[in-house]
């Protein structure tokens, strides 16, 4: 067997190998908590989150990551001059660190907003509520998921 | 047209607070995921639901791929007046799904 024959063959199952490799490779950029606190810092600004007046409900074991129910309190009166206007949620380790942003008004009459989220894995969410005022208020849970929100097709 | 549903009372008196809670079927896909051969599944997503009531906006979402499949909503409005709402579903396409309901105030 003549040598060029062997380096194509080689070649060929390196060339193989990485096909392989990148199809293994998750299309996310790595999750991580400085990506959440890059994107809390885009929307805060250099004000510091107090903890306080905001209450995030959400169950500590989750055993599905693909549904996990939340819901988010504010202690408001929700008048003109005093209101919630954003609520955030942040997760720090899913493949996005932004998970629902609610815009709220005084219209609402009560600072209670409810959804459902994915956890790709256990994880400490945080939620924040901007007030009309400019205050910044925050809390935070530990979730542990036993199932977690599945990255590949299922 | 996709499937939507609205839990809301039909009647309130003026000054009540009222519960809306919303779902729609929607997949949510991330974006992140690779079918059973290895290609990207196209991200799907529905990025904002706002809701109006007698022409004013009362609740608006952003919502990103950490968002729940079918995504739900449960929030509050003041009762007004005798109006229409119009609950609007736009995805990243631009596709909008709009849902109307009445309430009546007395």
């Amino acid at each position: 067997m003549d040598k060029t024959q062997l380096i194509d063959r080689r070649d060929a199952l390196r060339a193989t190998g990485a096909i392989v490799l990148a199809s293994l490779v998750p299309l996310p950029a790595a999750a991580s908590p400085e990506a959440m606190t890059a994107a809390m810092q885009k929307i805060l600004g250099t004000a510091t989150p107090k903890p306080g007046r905001i209450k995030l409900d959400i169950t500590p074991l989750a055993e599905n990551g693909n549904s996990v129910p939340v819901t988010v309190t504010v202690d408001s009166p929700m008048t003109q001059a005093d209101h919630v206007k954003t609520i955030y949620l942040f997760s720090p380790e899913n493949p996005a660190p932004d998970v629902v942003r609610f815009h709220l008004t005084p219209r609402a009459g009560r600072a209670r907003v409810q959804t459902s989220v994915r956890l790709a894995t256990t994880q400490r969410v945080q939620a924040i509520a901007v007030m009309s005022d400019g205050s910044a208020w925050s809390d935070s849970a530990e979730v542990i998921v036993t199932l977690s929100a599945c990255l590949d097709a299922g | 047209m996709r499937t939507a549903r609205i839990a809301m009372p039909k009647t309130a008196r003026k000054g009540d607070i009222v519960e809306i809670k919303t779902l729609i079927i929607h997949p949510m896909e991330t974006g992140f995921r690779r079918d059973d051969v290895g290609r990207p599944v196209p991200r799907d997503i529905i990025g904002l639901f706002t809701v109006t009531y007698a022409g004013t906006e009362v609740f608006r979402m952003d919502l990103f791929p950490g968002v729940a499949a079918n995504p739900f909503a449960a929030f509050t409005t003041i009762a007004t007046e005798t109006g229409e709402f119009v609950f609007t579903w736009t995805d990243d396409k631009g596709v909008a799904h709009v849902e109307k309901m009445t309430l009546t105030v007395s």
